[in-house]
Order: C-alpha cells, then structure tokens, then sequence
C-alpha cells in the first residue's frame, strides 16, 4: 500500500488554543476577580484625579482666604473653611496632591534603589551580598520616625525632600525582597543560558533577574505608598513635615487638632481621606499578591 | 551520522585531557567548613573530531552533565585542560573566552525552564546577536529565519515561551544556539522530557542540522536508544569517569565493559519478541554516592563479572589499580582489567 | 475467556475548572483477566494516570466520575471510604511512580509492610509479620533483607525504596496490582531491577497486572495486553504483538515508528507533528484528526468506535484501520526535519565567525 494521501482536511492550530494567555492577562484576570481590590483601585483612581484635575475645576484656591471663617459644611464650601478663611475644599484637595505626591515619589523611589541594590546583592553572593546586605540591615534598624525627624527639620518643608529622607530608610525592605527573589532565580536554567551565550552580568541582571521579580516588587511598592502616606501623616503631624503655605493631610489633620469637637470637620475630613488612601493601596496590594501567587498558576501540561 | 567516515586522520576540533570537577560539601551551621568533595569527574580525556557527533552516556551520579559545563566554562574545572582548536580554554578570562562563546554554544534540557518567560520568541532568539553587537538591520529577518530554520512559524515570534508546546520550546532553544553559527554544540539531554512522538521530531530536526551545517555535536544524554540513532561515537561515563568509548555500532552490538553491557541488556526493546528472549546481564545495588566513590574500579560494588566470575586475586586488582582507559585488543579503549566483548543484540 | 478479575467500563472523568470542563477520561473500558498483564501506554494528557484514579477512589473531589469499575463483582465506584480501605491493600495494590508517595519517612520499611500485614490479617502475630516482612524483602531483591528491615526509607535510594513499595503491595496476596509509572523517575539499570521485583510479586501471588506506562519498551517485554489511549480514549486495544507487529491505528503506528531503536539503525524516523489535543474544548469527530495523514472528512464529524481490526481481541478506533493493514509508519508519515529551504539559505549565507575575530 503507497502514497496515502490527505485531501484538504483543515489543519487548525491546535496548539495554541489553551495557552494563549499571556502571563500579564493571567495576572489580570485574577486581579479582576479579587472584588476588595478592584473597587480599590477604583476608588484610588478616582482620589487621584480628584486631587491632581479637580483643584482646575474648583473656583477656591487653596492658598487664598475667603471672607467666610470657621464656615461648617456647606454648599458654597463643600468641606467648610478653617478660622483664617480658607477653603476647605480646596484645602483638602491640595493637601491630598501633596500627600499623594510624597507616597507615589516614596514608593518609585524606594523601589528602584531597592531593587537594583538587593538584585545586586543577589547575584553576585558572596563579599558583595555580605557588604551590601549589612548596609541594608543597617539602614532598616534605624528609627525611620526620628532620623526623618532630625533630617526634615534641617531641609525646610518641601514635599520632595521628605520624600526623599523616607524612601531614603524603606528601601532596605525591598532589597531584602528582591534579593530573596534573585538568589532563586539566578539558579533557573535560563539564566545559565544566558551566560552560555557570553551575556554581561549588567545584563543578565536587568534583562533577566529584574523582570522575572517583578511580582514581589510590585506588591512591596503598594505596601511602600501606604507606609509612605502614613509616615508623612506622622511628619507633618509633629510639625516636621509639609510647612505652610503648602499643605498636606497629615498637615491638615496637625492644624486641627485642637478644633476636634468645635469644628469636627477639619479634623475628621482628612483623616478620613488618609484612611482611605491607605485602605484602598494596602487591598490593591492584597489583589496583586494575591494575582501574582505562584501557586496560582494554571497546570502545565 | 557518517558511519563509514575513518575519523582517525581529522584533527579534533575539541580536546579534553584529564578534566576533573569536584563540587565541596559543606557543612550546615554558623561557620560552613568543607566536610567533602562530591567527585563529580574525575579525569576525563576525549576528542570531537569536527562534523561528528560524540554522544556521551551515563546514569544519574556519572558527570556527564558536569563535564557539558565544564567544557563550555560555565563551570571552573578543578584541573585538565580543554583545547578549542589549538586554545586553552580553561586559562581564559570571562572577557577572553566571550567571543569563543559564538562558536560554542549549547542546548538545554528543560524546555520550559530554559527560556525567559517574560521575553518574548523573537528576543529570546535575537539575545546572542544583541549580546555580540550583531543586531543591525535586517537582523529581524535573521531572526525570522532561525525560526523557520527549525520548523516554527516566524509569525509567532511576538509570542511568549510558555505559549508554545515542550517540542516548540526545545527548537526555540535550538534557534538560539544556532544564531551565531557555531561551530561546536553541546546538547545536554535535548530530548528527554519530551514525548516520544515529539522527540523524533526535534532529532530529525538535529541530525538534519548537522549534517547541512557542519556542527560537531557533543550530545549528553541518558536514553542508550536515543544515543544509538544519532551518535557516531560513544563514550559511556561511570561515577565521573569514561569506561569505554567507541563508534556507536560496536558499542551497541558487542559492548566490552561490563557496566556498558549491563546498560545496553537493561534498555527494553519495543519489539515483545526480541525483548523476552534477551539475554540479561544483571546488576546488582544502586550507584554509590560520589563523594566517597569505591577505590580501584568504581563499578566493582556492583560488577557481575566481579562478583561471579573473577578469582580472589583477579579481584585485587580491581579494589587496587584503577583501569585506564585504553585499548585492550577489542580496538577501542576500555576501562576493565577483564575487559571482553559480549554480544548482547 | 479467563475469570474476569478487574473490569471497567464507560469510565468518564471530568475536572471543573476555571476554564472550563477538562474531560481527562472519556469512555474507557476494559477487562483484566485473572493473573494477566495489561499495559496501559499513552504519552501526556492521554488519560491514563487518571484511569488509574478513578479505579482506586483516589481522584480528587471535585472531579466527576461516571461508569463502572467492578472488582470480583463488586462496584467500586460509590464505595464508602472504609469498604475502599479494605479493598484497597487487599484486593487491589497500587505502585505509584514517587515511592514517597505510599511510604511513611517516619516509620521503618519493615514496620510499614509488617503494618499492613496486620490490618488486613487479623489473626496474624507481631513476629510472625515481622518474619514475613523480611522474606518479602529479600523477595523483591533487596539485599541483605534482615538489617534493611530497620531501615528508614530516607535511608534507602529511589529504586530499593520502589521495592519497598512493591513488597508492601504483594504482602496482602493481591488480586490486582495496578503500577502508574513505576519505573519513570529511575535510572535504567535501577529500572530492570524494579521490573524484575514485580514480575517476582506477580508470580508469587498470581496478582494481575496493569502497567501504565509511557514507555513502550517496558511494555512489551512485561505486559501480555495493551491499550493505547490518546485524548481520554482507548484507541487501539489488543495482545502485545497485535499492537507491535501489526497496528492499525495511525496513532499507534507512528508511536512506534517514532521510537529510535537499540537493536537497528534507521536513518528517519517518525515524528507524529503537532501537539495533543486540548481537553478542555474538544472538537467533534476523531480528536487525532490534525496530526494523522490519513485524515479525511469523515475523521472530522464522527469519533470512530473501538471495532475489531484484524486478529481475535484486536480493537482500533479509526474510521480506515484496513489502510494500515502491512504498511510501515515511513509509508504514512513523513520523517519531518528542518525546513530544508530555510536550512539550504542559512548554509549559504556567509558565517558570522572570521578567524580573526577568535583571538585575543
């Protein structure tokens, strides 16, 4: 028996089929479904565009008084005004930019320093680990609280230097992180591969290492903001942090102190902006754990 | 495979000579002392002549995949020498040896573990141009061209790893090796975790390959079946050493070392008929542990020919003087003081 | 036909997931004789470790099992969990492929076979078990049974602790043996030794057999039946030489031409391209349709039953099993390698490698 042949029989491609996830839209689709984060990030969103569009849109600048003093909740002033006239809607909203502002600038920052010194860390094992690990454990066992204390109030208020003074102690925790996750990946085999093919170590850290730790960086740098927002509450708070005219929440919150039961509104409005940040960040890191869970993943065939 | 090609006159592409591995063992606590050594290879010589494939054999435990790193440099060898067309390799600095890299390449085993799954096909196979400065233009259709070289669609290159088949992954793996155009290709178990549908596959896919470009292959693996089809000559390792080398036909069809007898008898046939009347050549224990390999002749724990056939004083030589590997009449080097050629298929 | 001892069918198993419903399993039926051999062969996603399950009760909750699994004429599909136990042991042994999947790190080899001996033998005696322990020991080869017995499976390697396993199996003087991938994650040599133990097992219980197996080698030296499954089916059934001297299912056909062979030289061999098919959406009609040469229209719209194809006992499911009838597999498949136009312009091309760019 010879030449069988196949007449046009369609040939689909079987083989890809099932596996046309992509990791990112495996990721994405666990994120979806972890309710407490999606409405999160809603609501973050929303805070976000409020705090950096809506000040565009409201007639009340932040920095300017009005005729209108220790006003409560009103139609014309939807937060009420302080005892110098000011908006408190306007306020808030400026005071949440700042705030924001800081935690998102702690949280990039921290992050970078952290995961580059804790990959490099990783990687080369050894003296280089040793060394680069107790300077990390070093700068975690300091008191973030009070060097922050001594660091800002020699700086002035800017938003950015404090930002700066906090990411400048957090970052120890995501080298930590990232360098547990690089002693593993370092062993996989296609991190071999790439040595097989002459790749420099530079390389094989960012293209390779980096990438691959992505998960866990990214569920530090949720956590990183919330800390970051609560830190520059407790700053301005004891007066370390945002000086006016700027302002912030924990600034806010610090100037209504004593106005608690009179004027609860200046005090219990930000507060409860700081809450929500907060809340809404820490269960957006819970669903991107939670997403990026490796046990999680789909069996292989 | 060039069965009928007299490799004797070629000069070797790749020396080996006395290649020795050991890993330490150290032990746990606050301060980690070196308890042991695991003697991974110990003193390892052979030769890839050019255009042939040298397959190297062995048990879980006998360094075949050792010796794969070691001659690429991806691990320091403790001592020995491997020469790449007259160089030594083992002097070389990791900037010295980075150009060599073109021309040595190598082929994993782990399909999925192998490639980076957040990069996608196209990069994964662009990497070692981009790594030798050689990602100019018209480098994509390169890339596209190492695709369809190994029987993938250059469509998909914008695809992921973990999107394609193990059999896909594996000429993936094959693609990038291949693009600088080497001269030399370690393959360290190519095909093992493959399906047997598949592997066939992704062997045609080597041995056509070699054949059209050139490459001398060192081909690792520990399937004698696989090894029989595409290996032109076989060295079988044992606990870190060779015991016997020779072209692949009498290797298989009258092995003169009792361990390689006792593989090629272990291996079942597809075939009910042949199987059942086989004759067997049994062993006895398991592999022992390579930290403190048995003195003398480290197959003598587990022997047949030990245990039943030799005197008292036959077997002294066997705990006492460890065999070389040379040739004892059968034509090809052996590893046994008692060496005969049995014929087993 | 012999006293049926183990006989299974219209076995369905399906897993819920979030994709969708995979159907591992989708019709499997079979008789297993007293005192034979069954090979059961198939390579990843066929279904045959999940058969295997379903007859020992040990799938997961959620999957859904449908058929029929009776053992010496009892249904063993809703069995409750106690009735199982005593079956399980008893009746029916299992050998899985990770030994450290029945053995207990705590306890020694000796306690654990010694253990089982007594849960299913009331009247027997801690020493008299003890005694049996290591006959059963030194059965299955290990040597120097009366100290092993001791022994703690950590202490023990992957093969000798197989032997192990396969020695508590035959304690109980079983009826059935069922072995999934025994001998896969094991060294070759170590393997024969394994094979050997559970022949010896079989013979001194008279036990039958059914080894599921990707490996084809094993099958035929050690098996006196053999089903093939490929997507959750059994596509060809039949004795170990109907199955490897005359196949008449295409999938089974370029299996076996896929094998490169000990005992001969080929030049090609036969890949089967592709990949298998997924069991989450399965298409209707034959599901090896996009990878057989034979595929025709029908394939498309109708599975082919399993139907007699030649000797007595020789069942395939393909639509033009007499196609097959004295053909080879390089007649109907062909042996693919690399494209040959690409390769033919990549041998061309100028090499990347210049003398001069070598030294330093």
């Amino acid at each position: 028996m010879t030449d069988i042949e196949a007449p046009e029989v369609a040939r689909t491609e079987g083989e890809f089929t099932v596996r046309q996830r992509s990791q990112t839209r495996m990721v994405l689709r666990r994120f979806v479904r972890h309710r407490a984060a999606m409405i999160s990030l809603v609501v973050f969103v929303l805070i976000v565009l409020w705090a950096f569009v809506g000040p565009h849109l409201w007639h009340y600048s932040y920095q300017k008084f009005t005729p209108d003093n220790s006003q409560p909740p009103s139609w014309k002033h939807p937060f009420g005004t302080d005892s110098s006239g000011y908006d408190g809607y306007a306020q808030v909203m400026r005071g949440t930019q700042t705030s924001l502002k800081i935690a998102l600038m702690i949280g990039l920052g921290s992050t970078l320093v952290g995961s580059v010194w804790g990959a490099v860390a990783g990687f080369y094992r050894g003296l280089v680990d040793t060394m680069l690990m107790r300077i990390a454990d070093l700068v975690l066992t300091l008191p973030l609280l009070a060097i922050a204390l001594v660091i800002s109030s020699r700086s002035g208020g800017s938003w950015y230097w404090i930002a700066i003074v906090i990411a400048g102690l957090t970052w120890a925790y995501v080298a930590r992180v990232v360098r547990s996750s690089v002693l593993s990946l370092r062993e996989k085999e296609f991190v071999e591969a790439a040595r097989a093919l002459g790749s420099s170590d530079t390389r094989i850290i960012f293209r390779h290492l980096l990438p691959n730790a992505l998960g866990p960086i990214i569920v530090n740098a949720t956590v990183l903001v919330a800390t970051g927002i609560l830190t520059e509450t407790a700053l301005s708070f004891l007066g370390f942090g945002v000086q006016p005219p700027d302002t912030s929440l924990g600034l806010l919150v610090a100037q209504a102190q004593t106005a608690v039961d009179t004027r609860p509104w200046l005090f219990y409005i930000p507060g409860a902006f700081i809450i929500a940040i907060a809340l809404t960040v820490n269960f957006i890191g819970d669903g991107l754990r939670d997403a990026f869970d490796p046990r999680q993943q789909r069996v292989r065939q | 495979m060039n069965p009928t090609t007299d490799l004797a006159g070629r000069e070797p592409i790749l020396q080996v000579r006395d290649l020795v591995k050991h890993f330490p063992v150290m032990s746990g606590g606050v301060v980690r002392r070196r308890v042991g050594d695991v003697h991974a290879v110990c003193g390892v010589s052979f030769d890839l002549h050019e255009h042939e494939t040298l397959g190297l054999v062995g048990e879980s435990g006998s360094g075949k995949t050792t010796v794969s790193r070691t001659v690429l440099g991806l691990e320091t060898a403790t001592s020995g020498q491997v020469r790449y067309q007259g160089r030594e390799l083992t002097e070389l600095s990791r900037r010295q040896m980075r150009p060599l890299r073109r021309e040595l390449q190598i082929v994993f085993q782990d399909p999925y573990a192998s490639l980076d799954p957040m990069i996608t096909v196209h990069e994964l196979v662009a990497e070692p141009l981009r790594i030798h400065g050689r990602y100019g233009p018209g480098a994509g259709d390169e890339v596209r061209e190492l695709l369809r070289l190994v029987g993938l669609n250059p469509e998909h290159g914008n695809r992921y790893a973990h999107e394609f088949s193990g059999g896909q992954r594996q000429r993936i793996g094959i693609a990038r090796a291949l693009a600088l155009r080497p001269r030399v290709v370690v393959l360290d178990e190519p095909v093992s975790a493959l399906d047997v549908s598949i592997q066939a596959g992704v062997l045609n896919l080597l041995m056509d390959l070699q054949s059209e470009l050139g490459l001398s292959f060192l081909f690792v693996a520990h399937d004698l079946s696989v090894m029989r089809h595409v290996a032109d000559r076989v060295a079988v390792m044992y606990l870190g050493r060779l015991v016997e080398v020779a072209p692949a036909r009498q290797l298989f069809a009258r092995p003169a070392h009792p361990y390689t007898q006792a593989l090629v008898s272990a291996i079942p046939l597809p075939d009910p008929r042949k199987e059942r009347a086989r004759k067997r050549v049994p062993v006895q224990g398991e592999v022992p542990s390579p930290v403190r390999p048995p003195s003398g002749c480290r197959f003598r724990t587990r022997c047949p020919k030990f245990a039943d056939q030799l005197t008292e004083s036959e077997r002294a030589a066997c705990v006492e003087k460890v065999p070389e590997l040379v040739d004892r009449g059968g034509g090809y080097p052996v590893a046994c003081h008692y060496a005969e050629s049995v014929e087993l298929l | 036909m012999t006293d049926t001892v183990l006989e299974v069918a219209d076995l369905a198993v399906e897993f819920p997931t979030e994709d969708g419903t995979v159907r591992a399993v989708r019709g499997v039926g079979y008789r297993l004789g007293r005192g034979e051999a069954l090979g059961i062969v198939g390579e990843s996603g066929s279904g045959k470790s999940v058969t295997a399950l379903a007859v020992m009760g040990l799938l997961p909750a959620t999957a859904r099992i449908r058929g029929s699994v009776r053992f010496d004429g009892e249904e063993l599909l809703g069995l409750s969990d106690a009735r199982l136990s005593e079956v399980r042991g008893k009746g029916i042994a299992m050998v899985f492929q990770d030994p450290m999947t029945s053995l207990n790190p705590v306890y020694a080899v000796g306690y654990q076979i010694a253990e089982t001996l007594l849960r299913h033998n009331p009247g027997m005696k801690a020493r008299a078990a003890r005694e049996r322990a290591i006959e059963l020991l030194g059965a299955v080869g290990i040597p120097s049974p009366e100290r092993r017995v001791d022994a703690y499976p950590h202490e023990m390697s992957g093969g000798m602790r197989q032997r192990v396993v396969i020695a508590i199996a035959m304690a109980n003087d079983p009826d059935v043996i069922i072995a999934d991938e025994p001998t896969t994650a094991l060294d070759v040599t170590v393997q024969a030794q394994v094979l050997d133990a559970l022949e010896t097992a079989r013979a001194e219980t008279g036990a039958a057999l059914v080894l599921i197996t990707h490996d084809l080698g094993v099958v035929a030296g050690h098996t006196d039946r053999v089903a093939v499954m490929y997507a959750g089916r059994m596509v060809e059934t039949g004795s170990v030489e109907d199955i490897f001297y005359t196949p008449r299912m295409p999938y089974t056909l370029g299996l076996l031409g896929s094998l490169p062979r000990l005992d001969r030289e080929e030049a090609r061999l036969t890949p089967i391209t592709g990949s298998p098919p997924s069991l989450l959406h399965l298409p209707p009609g034959c599901p090896f349709t996009p990878r057989c040469p034979l595929a025709r229209d029908a394939c498309l719209s109708a599975e082919p039953p399993l139907r007699p194809a030649g000797a007595e006992g020789h069942l395939s499911a393909c639509h033009f099993s007499e196609e097959l009838v004295g053909t080879g597999a390089e007649e109907v498949f062909e042996t693919a390698g690399a494209d040959s136009e690409a390769l033919a312009r990549f041998a061309d091309a100028a090499p990347l490698n210049t003398p001069e760019e070598g030294t330093v």
